[in-house]
């Protein structure tokens, strides 16, 4: 098999894809009640898909991602308030403060091993932390945002208690915006990340503009990062000082390492596994949750998700086999 | 300001002592653990429940802290640890923080969520006035105490054969196997000394950062940028980083609005990194 | 036939169905109860279950059922929560909320769906005014920061310094401290704000030790007061005649017995001690600790407590009718004792008004508490009457 239809066959639609994104708008027609979780799951994955084009694809670790999900949330938020409260409009707005920010953060991450990445890129969100908590006026501080109120989508439909609008609205951004991630992975300048995150040294012997590159991809994963944080300042109608927490990073990361890195759809099985996990234990022993989490990420770790998938990916291949 | 110096420094050294187990582990076994913090914790509750319900003194604590959290880490490391060590960082931080996760909800099932307090001996409270400056017994019997460890730990380091085939495992395990040099029992041994030092820390630190059971948590993000700063290849650079961080942090919040002081660390960080990306004793490599 | 009954159950499962037509009277308990709140969650929790022991489980005809749900503190997980309990569980009432962004996350859920929101423990003034069905039994900073100010001006202190966590409760309480204070004559000489997540009180302390004024008022949430202390007398600040006046969540009843000798003597403000004189008090702290291992009840229990008592005594004056508008009609202007001393819900405001005490904190039969030497009756929260006039 040569190269090109080697690639053009990762980039045809797989059989599964379809029916996942079948399933996924189907749920908006069932009977109300977990509406609002999913919706939490499509924002999720939403964040760790960026995540995902950072640190699946160009290979820089962050633990502070949740600056640019933070960003996203208060500038959605702050021009609902202040400007226009229609969602899309604050959307577009909350994507582009994000890219902004990220792009001018970009420099930051391009020295130095994996450990100072991983700090740099959480002292930046520590920063932006208490940048919003000595801002009151613009953030409403530790209160958090107030007097949002989020205008109808597209005009028409309202956010209602049950939270379809909600996902209804969550869900098409994260299609849309994964099929945009479909073909930036897919284009020359995805392979060329790829290539980067394998071997920076030889892709740039190559010849590939590796900072350039790095810094373009960090922009777009914070682009990526400020829609999720604009659809859940919206989806909520509040924003409070905790989009910009050390834990929102943390989470996002676990939930990306779950679901598995570089295949764009690590991003939603993560949150799906994560989310419905935090859900259940939750429910069963509020209190004790965090211990039997602790317990899953342990043995997951050990087990090795490898593991875990080529197991699950031969037991489908039998089945599809057979 | 002396005593803003002096403070400074005080908090500093338990910083150094807190996470220098944490440098050393990421230098020799390049593993993340951000469990660490966790040992500090179990330190600290072991000093305060031998205080509460058996008065032990309080200075006749603190070895033991060390030795149970040094016996914690041992256990851990030679059950679960040694498992990772091959791993990707990923995988290494999915399960240290899974771990921290453990540690912090079976620490709160046990000893509850409200913040732990100890009575310090009488001659460790007070104020002392020196040369004009006003500082506390208890934050000089810190510096003086971990003064001393940095400068034992240093000299085990650099004169003792272990600390000679702990060098040489750090700086290359397969060529210091290959010389018959026990790189497991290396990385088990040093494990544990640092986790017991976390443990020493933890329990040091009661009085001054205190103590519940989100501590590993809250904390974290402090050792870890202790051992950014300091780079991970000796001791020296996570002391003087630690020394830096401690000063920066208190003079920062003293000088500045309390608003702004609470960054000062962060951009401290930022900086550093910028300026020298392997931190600021880097070998190069 | 049959199509029929399906599109009956379709509508059905769509509408809010109205929980007075069914004999279980839902009401979701939303608490912080892992995270940095959590000892918050625990006493609230704890209260609400030492009530239901105490009461029974059935009020006016209908059986009470508590849904349990741990919110970590974060808003948006207690909007969704708050958001499932209604449409899925079909609370009819909304209780807990830990801190200020839970309840104020929650506040439009409440007005959406016409569900009362008792919030049992947030302090913050404005709370209140985010919807019309929100009642609250806890109490707000500006409460207890007043009556300080005013027993601070009355008591020979000129100069003060506040120093307050930098977050919404402690902005409301140098706020409400300072005016009143200045009305009153003193000075302010500075106001200090700490970061939430300050682990070290050094540098600030000594900022105070430098200015020597002739109090220190303090505010920091429940849970920091015994590490705030330490640090205080650590600086030797209670021997260089700074006296430290406070709210009473810095000498929380839920940790005073771990602050040490170091705390006698500090006079505070506050709406509960455990060690209030009454008989109604005695018999909630005896339950309580037999309840939960010696554990003493604190100002988060009481607000559970008073909590859940308001929801049986509604439920009794609207015979069982638990829609919300007839729920809020009923909370509005009730009055009872409580173990903290006598309360009422302000039918203007929804907002509690409750006695406000000044104590000292004192060794009592080896334990320390705060013993009450002066009361301040009927305490409004101050913001809101001041917007008034």
């Amino acid at each position: 098999m040569s190269a090109s239809t080697s690639l053009q066959r990762r980039a045809r639609w797989r059989v599964a894809e379809i029916v996942f994104w079948l399933v996924a708008f189907g749920a908006l027609f069932a009977p109300a009640g977990k509406h609002l979780l999913l919706n939490e799951i499509a924002i999720l994955a939403l964040f760790a898909l960026s995540l995902d084009l950072i640190l699946g694809y160009a290979g820089i670790i962050s633990l502070g991602h949740a600056a640019f999900f933070g960003a996203g949330a208060y500038a959605a938020g702050i021009f609902c308030k202040m400007v226009m409260p229609d969602p899309t409009a604050g959307l577009l707005v909350a994507i582009i403060v994000a890219a902004v920010l990220g792009f001018a953060t970009s420099f930051l991450v391009l020295r130095g091993s994996d450990l100072t990445r991983l700090m740099v890129t959480l002292a930046v969100a520590l920063v932006l932390h208490e940048v919003a908590n000595a801002l009151p006026d613009w953030t409403g501080g530790a209160d958090g945002l107030q007097g949002m109120t989020v205008g109808p989508v597209l005009g028409t439909f309202d956010f209602d208690l049950y939270g379809r609008t909600a996902y209804a609205y969550s869900l098409t951004t994260l299609f849309v915006l994964l099929l945009l991630a479909r073909l930036v992975v897919r284009s020359p300048f995805g392979l060329s990340l790829m290539a980067i995150r394998r071997n920076p040294l030889r892709a740039a012997a190559l010849g590939v503009p590796v900072h350039r590159r790095l810094i373009a991809a960090y922009t777009l994963g914070a682009a990526y990062a400020g829609a999720a944080g604009a659809l859940l300042a919206q989806t909520t109608g509040y924003v409070s000082l905790d989009v910009l927490e050390f834990q929102r990073s943390a989470d996002v990361l676990l939930t990306l390492i779950i679901g598995g890195t570089g295949w764009l759809y690590g991003g939603i099985a993560g949150a799906i596994a994560f989310k419905i996990l935090q859900d259940v234990l939750s429910s069963t022993s509020p209190q004790f949750w965090m211990f039997w989490m602790g317990i899953f990420l342990v043995v997951l770790a050990l087990v090795g998700r490898e593991r875990l998938t080529t197991g699950a990916r031969g037991l489908v291949a039998r089945v599809m086999r057979s | 300001m002396a005593t803003i110096l002096f403070d400074g420094v005080a908090y500093g050294m338990l910083l150094f002592v807190l996470a220098c187990g944490l440098a050393v582990t990421l230098g020799l076994m390049n593993f993340v653990n951000l469990a660490h913090g966790a040992f500090a914790m179990a330190g600290g509750y072991v000093t305060v429940v031998l205080m509460d319900k058996w008065g032990v003194p309080f200075v006749a604590c603190l070895p033991i802290a060390f030795l149970a959290a040094a016996a914690l880490g041992l256990v851990l490391e030679r059950t679960l640890y040694v498992h990772m060590y091959g791993r990707s960082p990923l995988e290494q931080v999915l399960f240290s923080i899974g771990l921290v996760f453990i540690a912090v909800a079976v620490t709160d099932y046990f000893m509850g969520s409200s913040q732990r307090n100890i009575q310090l001996p009488a001659w460790l409270q007070g104020r002392r006035e020196v040369l004009g400056a006003s500082i506390g017994i208890y934050r000089s019997f810190l510096i003086v105490l971990c003064g001393a460890l940095a400068l034992v730990l240093q000299l085990a380091l650099m004169k003792t054969r272990f600390g000679s085939r702990l060098r040489a495992a750090v700086d290359d395990a397969r060529v210091a196997r290959g010389l018959g040099i026990p790189v497991g029992f290396v990385f088990a041994a040093t494990f544990a000394v640092g986790s017991g030092l976390a443990g020493l820390g933890g329990a040091l630190g009661v009085e001054l950062l205190g103590l519940d059971p989100y501590f590993p948590l809250k904390f974290m993000v402090f050792f870890l940028i202790v051992v950014t700063v300091g780079g991970t290849s000796g001791l020296m650079g996570p002391f003087v980083a630690s020394l830096l961080l401690g000063v920066a942090d208190v003079a920062g919040k003293y000088y500045l609005s309390s608003a702004l002081g609470g960054f000062v660390i962060y951009v401290v960080l930022i900086v550093v990194l910028v300026l020298r990306p392997h931190g600021l004793f880097a070998r190069a490599r | 036939m049959l199509r029929r009954e399906l599109l009956a159950i379709a509508a059905l499962s769509v509408l809010p169905s109205v929980a007075s037509a069914q004999e279980t009277v839902k009401i979701g308990l939303i608490l912080p109860m892992t995270g940095q709140q959590a000892s918050t969650g625990k006493q609230i929790d704890a209260a609400v279950k030492l009530y239901l022991a105490k009461n029974g489980t059935t009020v006016a005809g209908k059986k009470i059922e508590v849904i349990l749900k741990d919110d970590t503190s974060v808003p948006d997980v207690t909007k969704r929560l708050a958001q499932e309990l209604v449409v899925n569980d079909k609370v009819a009432v909304l209780a807990g909320f830990g801190i200020t962004p839970s309840a104020k996350a929650t506040a439009p859920i409440a007005t959406q769906a016409k569900v009362p929101e008792v919030v049992m423990a947030a302090g913050t003034s404005s709370i209140t005014e985010d919807s019309p069905f929100i009642v609250r039994t806890s109490f707000t900073l500006a409460q207890s920061s007043v009556p300080m100010a005013e027993w601070a001006a009355k008591n020979g202190i000129k100069k003060v310094i506040t120093l307050v966590s930098d977050y919404g409760p402690g902005i409301d309480a140098e706020k409400s401290f300072t005016e009143k204070f200045k009305a009153d004559g003193g000075t302010i000489v500075e106001n200090l704000r700490i970061p939430m997540r300050s682990p070290d009180f050094a540098p600030v302390l000594q900022k105070v030790a430098d200015a020597k004024p002739d109090a220190l008022f303090v505010f920091v949430p429940s849970g920091t007061g015994a590490q705030f202390v330490k640090q205080f007398v650590e600086r030797g600040l209670d021997k260089s005649g700074v006296k430290l006046i406070a709210t009473g969540d810095v000498t929380d009843d839920d940790q005073l017995n771990g602050m040490g000798d170091a705390v006698v003597g500090v006079i505070n403000a506050h709406n509960y001690s455990a060690a209030h004189d009454s008989a109604a008090n005695k018999a909630f702290v005896d339950g309580f600790k037999k309840a939960n291992g010696g554990l003493r009840p604190n100002f988060m229990a009481v607000g559970g407590w008073d909590g859940m008592h308001l929801i049986y005594e509604a439920l009794k004056k609207t015979k069982g009718d638990a829609s919300g508008d007839k729920l809020i009609a009923a909370m509005k202007g009730m009055a009872w004792e409580s173990p903290r001393g006598p309360i009422s819900i302000d039918p203007e405001t929804r907002d509690i008004v409750q006695n406000i005490y000044i104590r000292k904190v004192e060794k009592k039969d080896g334990e320390l508490y705060n013993v009450e030497f002066a009361t301040i009756p009927n305490v409004k929260d101050p913001v809101k009457a001041a917007k008034k006039k």
